[in-house]
């Protein structure tokens, strides 16, 4: 009884503390439709829970809202020996939340728990670099292979202390398959603007300022406090920020943005997010997979090149003629997207341009296709159309991904292609079109972010030629299948080339061959990025949907 | 008494048995786990050795019996998304949702009972009327639209009760409570609202049906004969024998708010074990939805258990009859 006296006084206590504080303070109350399920930064390479982390730890890199890459823990660095070679100057006087130095141990420390078996980021870091510490303060990273673009991704990659680790035994990241609960999931200790004060998973995540932080002096947020909430339910979201319980929602379906303008003291920051959404075809399998059907060309028909409609540039590209974007965009969308001609967004590429664009909207040139591809309409097939086949889509993935994909079907049902939606969410959809499920779809919808902001990744993990089971690291995304050895070979070269120049050449040739000739793909748009925020906060919104709470101000 | 207790906990050994046999079966279609564990650029490998790891790849049975004898020695695993052990994390949430069962229930019987008494006695009022046809409406609105017509009055227009979450919540250290700030009971009273209508509309038609037929028998007569006074008739011996179907509906209606708060959590982002095991489907959190259903399998063998025990408690004619056998 004596100890439920004394539990219950303290938590009075404690609430009357918040409260108590809460009156002048700047609490940034968040309302988000995820959870943030680990604190350790090298569990799962996701952009919330990394974005989330990179506020409470920080990586050697930082990015600027307009996504330049700025110095963070690392002061400056140099490239040397044609990209072979870098060097880092570490920023002195650092220090983590809980009080250790930062070091050049620390990078080294990052490096090979980044690197090890459990973790979820190794791809952070390319194979066969190799980590030398100079002094305390210098750290050299020496490359196989010239590697111009080392540090697209290492904003992401958080350094983590090494004495804190080691005192922890936290040494190894929390692995998605670890039989034994870690100490990182549930505790942080970076050097970030914030330190974790406290943390239940899936419910709520509370951040303080970190006054030890090496910038506070020039920090231009001036929040006292940051309370994450997961909403799940998409009208409770919006509701609790039209009621003034939370600051901040992310998403705010499209359908609700009129209503979140309306309000007086809310509005819908909107912006471009760097995530392409495209519709992908089966071009490895010689015979589609059920439902699909195709029935034997007529007689008189053009001679056809395969079992599988798919393999023919032709039937491609009479498929991405008949589809009328700027309707999805406008009807589906309600104007939150922008069509896209490449499969990346323009933003990150900076030789986008005249040479991309999208093929016109052309029915009856769709059509003369398909008639020459060998597919003209039978009369007696579903009521005269020229094949079938099934589409995978999800429904719970991306904005009104079930929608588009009805738009679409409706849209090919005009040239003659008969489509039987398979719509599910998307626990059941990934498990059926990624490699678990033997990438087993013929006609499907999909989103891909770049995650390190460049096309390489885009050309290496939905261009790249992969086998059956897409194993070797390239092509994981390749569901379609696509292959063209002109576009592995420019691939391999983007990769090493130094020559920012030459670089954006050999990736203009890449999307010329994958995109102009082969349409391996229909990008389709970027969907854009939409923030319900309450009027008496201001941010910076960066398209790659990273969130850094220094760069909020409240009123 | 004893040896009913112990039947019927054998008993419940089977139902978990054939629970979690069911739940193994269907964990087959929910769909891929690890696709949910790590990032879009993962290779293959890689996942294939998380897929082994998580003995995903083993057969069914062998899955079933393995996780089993893990149950029995109360080991639940560790949730694939929190990576905390799931007791644990049931146990975290749990009184969330008994809370918010407790004064759903509690508003149901409150208002449910007083009302359908009346509505039994006086059939033709206008205010019996007015009850029933707006018990209609509890009878017949889906859960999450009265909800969210909830928060859309009283959070978003009115702005008096909180439309997410459950305020304040006091930690007294076995058990996190919101009944002792003003926010938790703010918080709670919509979602209980909406857990209970249901309820509520039930105990009220059930009260009122068992009432009419009740007041028609003979034993009614004769106390009316003996001069005993209206309240005694209706409250002593009408009501009184009204209540064993009741205490029965509300015993298993217990169970049902407690193992389908699911929705009405997800409404109100009340952090409760149902919203737990929500976000574990989405992202086929296996051991999260293995243990949540066994529970909810338990939980109902109890409640069954304790209503059988209260029946000795109201009826006499079962206390007699037990004796007489046992």
């Amino acid at each position: 009884m004596r100890g439920f006296a004394k539990a219950f006084a303290g938590a009075v206590l404690a609430a009357g503390l918040v409260l108590g504080s809460g009156a002048q303070a700047n609490n940034f109350r968040m309302g988000f439709q995820g959870n943030l399920n680990t604190l350790d930064p090298y569990t799962i390479n996701e952009t919330f829970t990394v974005a989330f982390l990179g506020n409470v730890y920080e990586g050697l890199t930082r990015r600027a809202p307009n996504l330049d890459i700025i110095p963070g823990l690392a002061e400056r660095w140099e490239i040397l020996e044609g990209a072979r070679l870098w060097r880092f100057h570490l920023r002195r006087g650092v220090t983590f939340a809980g009080g250790e130095p930062f070091t050049a141990d620390d990078v080294l420390f990052s490096a090979a728990r980044v690197r090890g078996e459990t973790s979820d980021l190794r791809a952070r870091i390319p194979n066969g670099a190799e980590f030398v510490k100079v002094d305390d303060f210098t750290v050299d990273v020496r490359l196989p292979a010239p590697n111009p673009i080392l540090i697209s991704d290492w904003d992401t990659w958080l350094i983590m202390s090494k004495t804190w680790a080691e005192r922890n035994s936290a040494t190894e990241a929390v692995s998605s398959r670890a039989t034994q609960p870690g100490f990182s999931t549930l505790n942080a200790n970076g050097t970030g603007p914030f330190v974790v004060q406290s943390h239940q998973p899936g419910v709520r995540t509370v951040l303080a300022p970190n006054p030890r932080w090496w910038n506070d002096a020039n920090k231009q947020h001036n929040l006292t406090q940051v309370t994450f909430t997961p909403i799940l339910n998409d009208a409770t979201r919006v509701a609790a920020l039209l009621s003034g319980e939370v600051d901040w929602i992310d998403p705010v379906p499209v359908q609700d943005m009129d209503r979140v303008n309306a309000n007086p003291t809310t509005q819908v920051l909107a912006g471009p997010e760097t995530r392409t959404i495209y519709l992908g075809f089966d071009q490895r399998r010689d015979t589609l997979l059920a439902p699909a059907e195709i029935p034997p060309a007529p007689a008189g028909a053009a001679a056809r090149t395969s079992t599988n409609p798919f393999k023919d540039v032709r039937v491609r590209r009479a498929l991405y003629q008949a589809i009328d974007v700027n309707l999805i965009v406008q009807r589906v969308m309600r104007g939150q997207a922008r069509a896209s001609a490449l499969m990346i967004d323009p933003n990150l590429f900076a030789r986008h341009g005249a040479e991309f664009q999208r093929f016109p909207l052309d029915v009856a040139a769709a059509e003369r296709l398909l008639d020459e591809a060998g597919y003209p309409r039978i009369a007696a097939f579903r009521n005269n159309s020229r094949f079938s086949v099934g589409m995978d889509c999800p429904n719970d993935r991306y904005v009104n991904d079930a929608a588009i994909c009805q738009a679409v079907i409706a849209m090919l049902a005009r040239v003659g292609v008969h489509i039987t939606p398979i719509i599910q969410p998307r626990a059941q959809y990934f498990a059926k079109i990624l490699a678990g499920g033997g990438y087993n779809t013929n006609f499907y919808l999909l989103g891909w972010t770049p995650g390190t902001n460049d096309s390489h990744n885009v050309l290496l993990q939905l261009h790249g030629c992969r086998d059956d089971r897409g194993s070797g690291g390239v092509g994981v995304a390749n569901v379609g299948g696509y292959c063209s050895q002109a576009v592995d070979a420019l691939t391999t070269r983007i990769l090493s080339e130094a020559n920012p120049v030459v670089r954006d050449g050999l990736i203009r040739d890449a999307f010329v061959i994958s995109q102009n000739q082969d349409v391996s793909h229909i990008p389709l748009h970027q969907q854009a990025l939409a923030w319900g925020v309450n009027r008496r906060v201001t941010m910076a919104q960066r398209p790659d949907n990273v969130f850094m709470f220094y760069h909020v101000m409240m009123r | 008494m004893l040896a009913f207790i112990i039947r019927r906990l054998l008993q419940s050994f089977f139902v978990i048995m054939a629970v979690g046999l069911l739940a193994f079966t269907l964990f087959r279609f929910v769909g891929d786990p690890v696709n949910q564990l790590v990032g879009q650029d993962t290779s293959v490998e890689d996942r294939e050795r998380l897929r082994t790891a998580l003995g995903l790849n083993d057969a069914v049975p062998v899955q079933f019996v393995r996780y089993m004898w893990r149950a029995v020695q109360l080991d639940f695993g560790l949730s694939y998304q929190f990576k905390q052990p799931v007791m644990q994390l049931i146990a975290e949430r749990f009184p969330a949702t008994f809370e918010l069962a407790l004064v759903a229930l509690f508003l149901a019987l409150a208002i449910g009972i007083p009302m359908g008494v009346y509505t039994g006695l006086y059939r033709d009022s206008w205010l019996s009327k007015t009850f029933l046809a707006t018990s209609l409406v509890g009878i017949s609105l889906p859960t999450f639209f009265i909800g969210i017509l909830l928060i859309f009055v009283f959070a978003v227009q009115l702005k008096m009760l909180p439309s997410f979450g459950r305020g304040q919540v006091v930690d007294l250290g076995f058990w996190n409570t919101g009944f002792l700030s003003r926010s938790g009971w703010l918080a709670v009273i919509m979602p209980a609202i909406t857990l209970g209508l249901f309820q509520m509309t039930l105990i009220m038609r059930l009260v009122r049906a068992e009432m009419m037929e009740i007041l028609r028998m003979d034993f009614i007569k004769f106390a009316r004969a003996r001069g005993l006074k209206n309240r005694a008739v209706h409250f002593g011996h009408a009501l009184k024998n009204t209540m064993v179907p009741v205490i029965t509906i509300t015993g298993l209606q217990f169970g049902s708010i407690i193992a389908f708060a699911i929705i009405t959590e997800t409404v109100f982002q009340w952090p409760g074990m149902g919203l737990l095991f929500l976000r574990g489907v989405q992202t086929v959190d296996i051991p999260i939805m293995a243990a949540y259903l066994m529970l909810i399998g338990v939980l109902f063998v109890i409640i069954n258990l304790i209503v059988d025990l209260l029946y000795f408690a109201v009826d006499p004619r079962i206390r007699s009859a037990a004796k007489a056998t046992g």
